[in-house]
C-alpha cells in the first residue's frame, strides 16, 4: 500500500516539474473545461469555419414588433410605407425581435437619441448599407450574410462575405491606430477558452443597425467570443462611446455555424449593385 | 412468510390501482353534447346517458400525453346556437320551451332556406330586400347573418353553418356564455372607454366607411376571422370554420384557428415572462401552466388593432382548458382590463371533438372582396361626381 | 524503479503534446557569426508556413522590349535602382512657390503626376528594387514565352474586342459609370493585384496578408480589401457562379502550394481574357524574407499560347491599412458630374444667341 502511495507521489512530483519547466498544462480540479468537446487548436479552442448570427439585430438591436418597413410616411389612418419601398410589400417588412441587448435599452444622451431618431426618418438616404459600404463592428458580426474565421497559430482573421469586409486581429498589440477606418482597428488575445477582441479606431460613419443606432469615433468595442460546443460562439461585445452614450451596454447571441456539406462564402462584393443608386443621375442620359 | 409479505404488498398494489383509476371519472365535470353541424358528435344515446345522473355515468379515464399531462390533442369545434350575452327573459339555464324554440326554428329555417330556387323568379328590386324567413321570432343567428349582406344576397345558406344546438354544460342548455356578471351580460365600460370609443367615432367620422382599407374591418381585411375565432378568447363566429386543432408537446401547446389559419402557440413551463411592451403580436402573447388537470393559459401585448369589445392594451385573458369527455373540452376565460370594463367577466363554453379535417382559409390570397368593395365605391364617386356635373 | 518508469512516463507525455513542439520560426537558434542553414518554417500540420504581411511592388515590368534578355547585370540592376531613387530624391524636392499654374491642359508631362497634377509623387511607392529571382536580376516578369512578352492575341479575342469597341462606339467614355475602369468604380484594384494572377501595379499598397489553416489558405489583397479563399482540396463552384477573383481550389505538391483558379467574374478581364480564364499560381517559402510566386496563364480562346511569370512576394513589417475605396469614391461621381457640366456648358454655348 505504501509502495503505490509513494510511487504516485513521486510520479506526481514529476509531472510538476514537467509543467514548470515545459509550461505544460496541468490538469488542475477546477480548470479542466467542463462542457462538450471543443475542436482545439494549439491547446485553445478552433474558431476556423463559418458562422453566421441568426437573430434580427441587424433590422434593430432593441426588441421591436413587426412594421410595415424601414422608410415610413404620414398616412390617412396610419404611417405607411414610403414611396421608395412600397412596391417591396412584405419583402420590405421588418420582422419582429426580442432584441439583443442586455437590459433593454440602449443608454443614449439626449443628443444621441435625437440624431438616432433623425436617423430613423432619414434611413434611406443615412444607412451606410444601403450604399454597401463597410459595415463597421459589430455590425458585420450580424449581417443576414455568414463570415469565416481564419485562425492559425500564428493569426487571426475574419472574412465577411457582405461588401467583402475584413478584419486582421492582431495578436500582438501594434499601438494605437494610425488611422481611423470603418472596420476600426482589431487586437486580440486568449482569457481562458474565451477569444477576447479589443476593436477602436472607428470613423463615426458607421451605423449598429437599419434602426439608426449610431456611435462617434470615440467608439470602443470589446468582443468576446466563447465557444459553448463545437457548433456554438456565444458572441458578446460591450460598447463604449462616451459621446454618445451614458454608460457602456453589451449585446449578445449565439453564433450558429453552418453546417451545410461544402459551406463557404459567397461573394457580395455589392458596390456594382449600388452604381445606378449612387450615380444613376450623373449617366449622361439617365435610365427611364 | 416472504411470499406471505409479497402478496399482501401486491394485493395492496392492485386495490391502489383499481381506486386511481377511478379517481378521475368521479371529478370530471358532467355536461352534455354541445353538437355542431357537421361534426360526428356524441351520439344521442350517449348525450342522453350523461344527462342522466353521475351515478350512472359510464367509466371514462382521462386520456394524457407521454409526460402525463391531460391529453386536449385533436379537432375541435366551438360551434353552438348559444351568443355571448344573455337575451333579454332568459335566466343562466334556458327552458325546455326556449331550447326547442331555439333548435327547432334554427332546423326549420334552414329546411325553408335549402329549399330550390323559384328559376322563374324576378331579379332583387333596386337596393336589395329582405329574404323571406318562416312566420316566427328570428334568432340571433338570423340577425346576424341578414347583416351579412342578407338585402342583396351576401351568404346563400348553403355556405353557413353555425351550429344546430344550444350550449349544454353539466347537461344544462345555457341561453349565453356569460356566467359572471351574474347577469350574463358583458360590464359596463369605464369612463375612460367610453371616451376612447367617441374618440374613436369620431375619427371615423371623418372618414366615408369606404374610403381606406383601415377603415374596413379586421375580418374584410384577412387579419383575423369574424368576431373572434382565435382571440384570445376563442368564441365561435356564427358563421362558420369554428375548427380548431391543437397540439401538445412537453413544453409548448399550439392552437391552429382554422380562420384565418392562426396559430397560437402557448409557452409551457416555470419562470416565464411576457415580451417588453413595444412587441404586441396578433393573438397576444401566451403563457401556460396546468393546475391540476386544467390548462391554464394567461395572455397579455395584445396587437392595438385587435382591440376586443373596445379593449385596451392592458388587457389580459385567463382560459381554463378542462378535458370534460371523450369528446368535450370545457373552456372558460375571464377576460380583465380595468381601463376598459367596470369589472373583470368570465364566460364558459365548449369544444367539441370533430372528425372532419381542418382545410387551408387562404383568406388574403382570395381577397377580391376588399378591392370589390373600395373600388365600388370609388366607382359610384365617380358616378356622382359626374352626375353633379352635368345635371340631367 | 516503478517510480523512474512513471516520471519517465509523464516526461513523455508532455515532449509529445502539441504545445511542446515548437514550430521552426524565424527565431536565430545558432550562436552569432555563423551563417545559419534555413530551415522551412511549417504549420502545426506540417505544411510550409507562408504567413505573415508581404510586399510584390517592383521596378521590373511584366513585359521586356523584343530581343532583350531575361536576365540582366548586377550592374545594370544597381543603375536602375540608383536611378529610379534619384528621380524619387528629385520629385520629392520641395516645390517653386512661385511657379505659375499649369497651362490650360496640361504641361504634357506623363506619369500619374503628370500633365494636369494627379498623383503627387509622394503618394506612389511603386517598389524601388528590381525582381530578384534564384538570384538572378530579372528585365520583365515574364518567363515564358522566351521572349517576354505575352503571347498574341487569337483571332477569337481580336474580334470580341473589335465587337467591344463597336459597341462603345457610340458612347462615350464619361457617359456611364460602368464606362470607368473597375479601379475607378472601385470594384478591383489598379492592374491585377489581387487577381489572380497577383501582379503588383507600380502605384501603391502592394501589400498582402496570407493566413493559413489546416483546409485553407487565405490571401488578404490591400487594394481593395479583396479576400481570396483557396480551398485546399474542395470542389469546383457550378459554372455559372462567377466570383470576382474567380474560384480557387489549393494543394501541395511537396512544399510548393498549387492553386488554380477559375470562374472569373464576367467583368473582370485580364488582357482580355475572362469567361475561360484558368490561372496556375505555385508558391514556393524559399527564405525567411521571401515567397517565390510562378504564375500560368491559359486561355485558348484568347492567348495564342499559355504563358508564365515569375513574381518575388518579400517579406514587410507594414501594418496592412484598410482600403476603403468605395467609402470615399469622389473620383468617380466627381469624373461623371465634371463631365456632365462640360456637356451642359457646351450645350449653353451651342445655342443660338439671344
Amino acid at each position: 500500500m505504501r509502495n503505490t502511495l509513494r510511487n504516485a507521489l513521486l510520479a506526481l512530483s514529476g509531472a510538476i516539474f514537467m509543467a514548470v519547466v515545459f509550461h505544460t498544462a496541468l490538469p488542475v480540479a477546477g480548470q479542466a473545461p467542463a462542457g462538450p468537446r471543443l475542436p482545439r487548436l494549439g491547446g485553445k479552442p478552433d474558431l476556423n469555419g463559418i458562422w453566421q448570427a441568426m437573430n434580427t439585430a441587424n433590422w434593430d438591436l432593441e426588441a421591436h414588433a413587426a412594421r410595415p418597413a424601414l422608410a415610413m410616411r404620414p398616412g390617412p389612418i396610419v404611417p405607411v410605407p414610403a414611396k421608395e419601398v412600397l412596391a417591396f410589400g412584405a419583402v420590405g417588412a421588418v420582422p419582429g425581435g426580442m432584441g439583443v441587448v442586455e437590459g433593454g435599452e440602449i443608454p443614449y444622451t439626449p443628443e444621441g437619441l435625437k440624431k438616432k431618431k433623425e436617423n430613423q426618418d432619414n434611413w434611406l438616404t443615412r444607412d451606410p448599407e444601403i450604399k454597401c459600404y463597410l459595415p463597421g463592428v459589430p455590425r458585420a458580426n450580424y449581417m443576414p450574410f455568414p463570415f469565416q474565421i481564419f485562425q492559425s497559430d500564428k493569426a487571426f482573421a475574419i472574412a465577411y462575405e457582405f461588401a467583402g469586409a475584413y478584419r486582421n486581429v492582431y495578436l500582438k498589440d501594434p499601438g494605437p491606430p494610425q488611422v481611423d477606418s470603418w472596420m476600426g482597428q482589431s487586437v486580440g488575445r486568449w482569457e481562458g477558452d474565451t477569444f477576447v477582441i479589443d476593436a477602436n479606431g472607428f470613423i463615426d460613419q458607421s451605423w449598429f443597425d437599419r434602426s439608426g443606432n449610431h456611435h462617434s469615433e470615440a467608439l470602443k468595442v470589446t468582443e468576446r467570443y466563447t465557444m459553448v460546443d463545437p457548433n456554438h460562439i456565444n458572441y458578446e461585445a460591450t460598447i463604449e462611446d462616451k459621446n454618445v452614450f451614458t454608460r457602456p451596454w453589451k449585446i449578445s447571441f449565439p453564433l450558429y455555424r453552418r453546417m451545410e456539406k461544402g459551406a463557404r462564402l459567397n461573394q457580395f462584393k455589392c458596390v456594382e449593385f449600388v452604381e445606378e443608386l449612387m450615380y444613376g443621375h450623373l449617366r449622361k442620359t439617365p435610365v427611364q | 412468510m416472504k411470499y406471505r409479505s409479497v402478496l399482501s404488498i401486491g394485493t395492496l398494489a392492485v386495490a391502489t390501482a383499481v381506486v386511481c383509476s377511478l379517481g378521475p371519472v368521479a371529478a370530471a365535470p358532467r355536461f352534455g353534447g354541445n353538437e355542431s353541424s357537421g361534426g360526428g358528435q356524441a351520439t344521442p344515446a350517449a348525450a342522453t346517458a350523461q344527462k342522466a345522473a353521475p351515478a350512472t355515468a359510464k367509466l371514462w379515464t382521462m386520456p394524457r400525453t407521454a409526460d402525463g399531462k391531460p391529453d386536449l390533442q385533436g379537432t375541435w369545434s366551438n360551434a353552438t346556437l348559444t351568443p355571448l350575452e344573455r337575451l333579454p327573459g332568459q335566466g343562466l339555464i334556458l327552458t325546455d320551451a326556449q331550447t326547442a324554440q331555439i333548435e327547432n326554428r334554427t332546423k326549420e329555417v334552414a329546411a325553408f332556406r335549402d329549399a330550390p330556387s323559384d328559376p322563374n323568379r324576378p331579379p332583387p328590386v333596386k337596393g336589395g330586400e329582405d329574404r323571406p324567413l318562416p312566420p316566427g321570432e328570428p334568432t340571433f343567428i338570423e340577425r346576424i347573418s341578414a347583416s351579412a349582406g342578407g338585402k342583396v344576397g351576401g351568404y346563400n345558406n348553403f355556405w353557413l353553418d353555425p351550429g344546430e344546438r344550444v350550449l349544454r354544460i353539466d347537461g344544462k342548455p345555457r341561453g349565453a356564455m356569460v356566467i359572471d356578471p351574474p347577469d350574463g351580460r358583458v360590464p359596463a365600460l369605464t369612463p375612460e372607454a367610453r371616451t376612447r370609443a367617441m374618440q374613436r367615432a369620431a375619427r371615423t367620422k371623418a372618414f366615408g366607411e369606404f374610403d381606406h382599407p383601415e377603415l374596413r374591418g379586421l375580418a374584410e381585411r384577412c387579419l383575423l376571422s369574424f368576431g373572434s375565432n382565435a382571440g384570445p378568447p376563442m368564441v365561435p363566429n356564427y358563421f362558420y370554420n369554428n375548427n380548431y386543432q391543437i397540439v401538445q408537446t412537453k413544453d409548448h401547446v399550439m392552437i391552429m384557428t382554422e380562420m384565418v389559419h392562426d396559430v397560437r402557440i402557448i409557452r409551457m413551463g416555470a419562470g416565464l415572462e411576457h415580451p417588453p411592451k413595444p412587441v404586441r403580436p396578433w393573438l397576444g402573447d401566451s403563457i401556460g401552466r396546468w393546475d391540476g388537470d386544467t390548462l391554464v393559459v394567461e395572455t397579455t401585448n395584445f396587437h392595438p388593432q385587435q382591440q376586443y369589445r373596445g379593449a385596451s392594451e392592458n388587457l389580459k385573458i385567463t382560459e381554463r382548458f378542462t378535458r370534460a369527455g371523450p369528446d368535450q373540452i370545457l373552456y372558460r376565460f375571464t377576460v380583465e382590463d380595468p381601463t376598459t370594463f367596470v369589472a373583470p367577466w368570465t364566460a364558459e363554453s365548449a369544444f367539441n371533438r370533430t372528425e372532419e379535417m381542418i382545410y387551408e382559409y387562404a383568406c388574403h390570397e382570395g381577397n377580391y372582396a376588399l378591392s370589390n368593395v373600395l373600388s365600388g365605391e370609388r366607382s359610384k364617386e365617380k358616378r356622382d361626381a359626374e352626375k353633379i356635373k352635368k345635371p340631367q | 524503479m516503478k517510480a523512474l518508469s512513471a516520471g519517465l512516463v509523464v516526461v513523455a507525455a508532455a515532449l509529445a503534446s502539441p504545445q511542446l513542439v515548437r514550430t521552426a520560426s524565424d527565431r536565430d537558434q545558432t550562436p552569432v557569426g555563423i551563417a545559419k542553414p534555413w530551415m522551412m518554417p511549417r504549420t502545426a500540420d506540417g505544411k510550409p508556413d507562408l504567413q505573415g504581411t508581404w510586399n510584390n511592388a517592383t521596378l521590373t515590368q511584366l513585359e521586356r522590349p523584343e530581343g532583350s534578355s531575361l536576365v540582366m547585370s548586377a550592374d545594370e540592376a544597381a543603375r536602375m535602382e540608383k536611378g529610379f531613387s534619384e528621380r524619387v530624391e528629385r520629385l520629392s524636392e520641395a516645390s517653386d512657390p512661385n511657379r505659375p499654374a499649369p497651362p490650360k491642359g496640361g504641361d504634357g508631362s506623363t506619369g500619374a503626376a503628370g500633365n494636369v497634377g494627379g498623383y503627387n509623387n509622394f503618394w506612389i511607392d511603386p517598389g524601388d528594387r528590381v525582381a530578384r529571382v534564384n538570384g538572378e536580376y530579372r528585365r520583365s516578369l515574364i518567363v515564358d514565352p522566351p521572349n517576354g512578352r505575352v503571347p498574341t492575341p487569337t483571332p477569337e479575342a481580336r474580334k470580341r474586342t473589335q465587337q467591344r469597341l463597336a459597341l462603345n462606339k457610340g458612347r462615350g467614355q464619361y457617359d456611364h459609370p460602368e464606362m470607368r475602369p473597375l479601379a475607378e468604380r472601385c470594384l478591383m484594384s489598379f492592374g491585377s493585384n489581387a487577381g489572380p494572377p497577383m501582379l503588383p501595379n507600380y502605384f501603391y499598397n502592394n501589400n498582402y496578408q496570407i493566413v493559413q489553416t489546416k483546409d485553407h489558405v487565405m490571401i488578404l489583397v490591400e487594394m481593395v480589401h479583396d479576400v481570396r479563399v483557396i480551398r485546399i482540396g474542395g470542389e469546383r463552384l457550378p459554372k455559372q457562379v462567377r466570383r470576382w477573383t474567380g474560384d480557387s481550389i489549393g494543394r501541395w505538391e511537396g512544399d510548393t502550394l498549387v492553386v488554380e483558379t477559375t470562374n472569373f467574374h464576367p467583368m473582370q478581364s485580364f488582357r482580355g481574357a475572362s469567361e475561360n480564364l484558368k490561372v496556375t499560381e505555385r508558391f514556393t517559402r524559399t527564405g525567411p524574407e521571401t515567397i517565390l510566386y510562378k504564375f500560368t496563364i491559359e486561355d485558348p480562346t484568347t492567348f495564342t499560347a499559355p504563358w508564365s511569370g515569375e513574381v518575388p512576394f518579400n517579406r514587410t513589417d507594414e501594418l496592412i491599412y484598410e482600403y476603403a475605396c468605395h467609402e470615399g469614391n469622389y473620383a468617380l461621381s466627381n469624373v461623371l458630374s465634371g463631365e456632365r457640366s462640360r456637356e451642359t456648358r457646351e450645350a449653353e454655348r451651342k445655342k443660338p444667341q439671344q
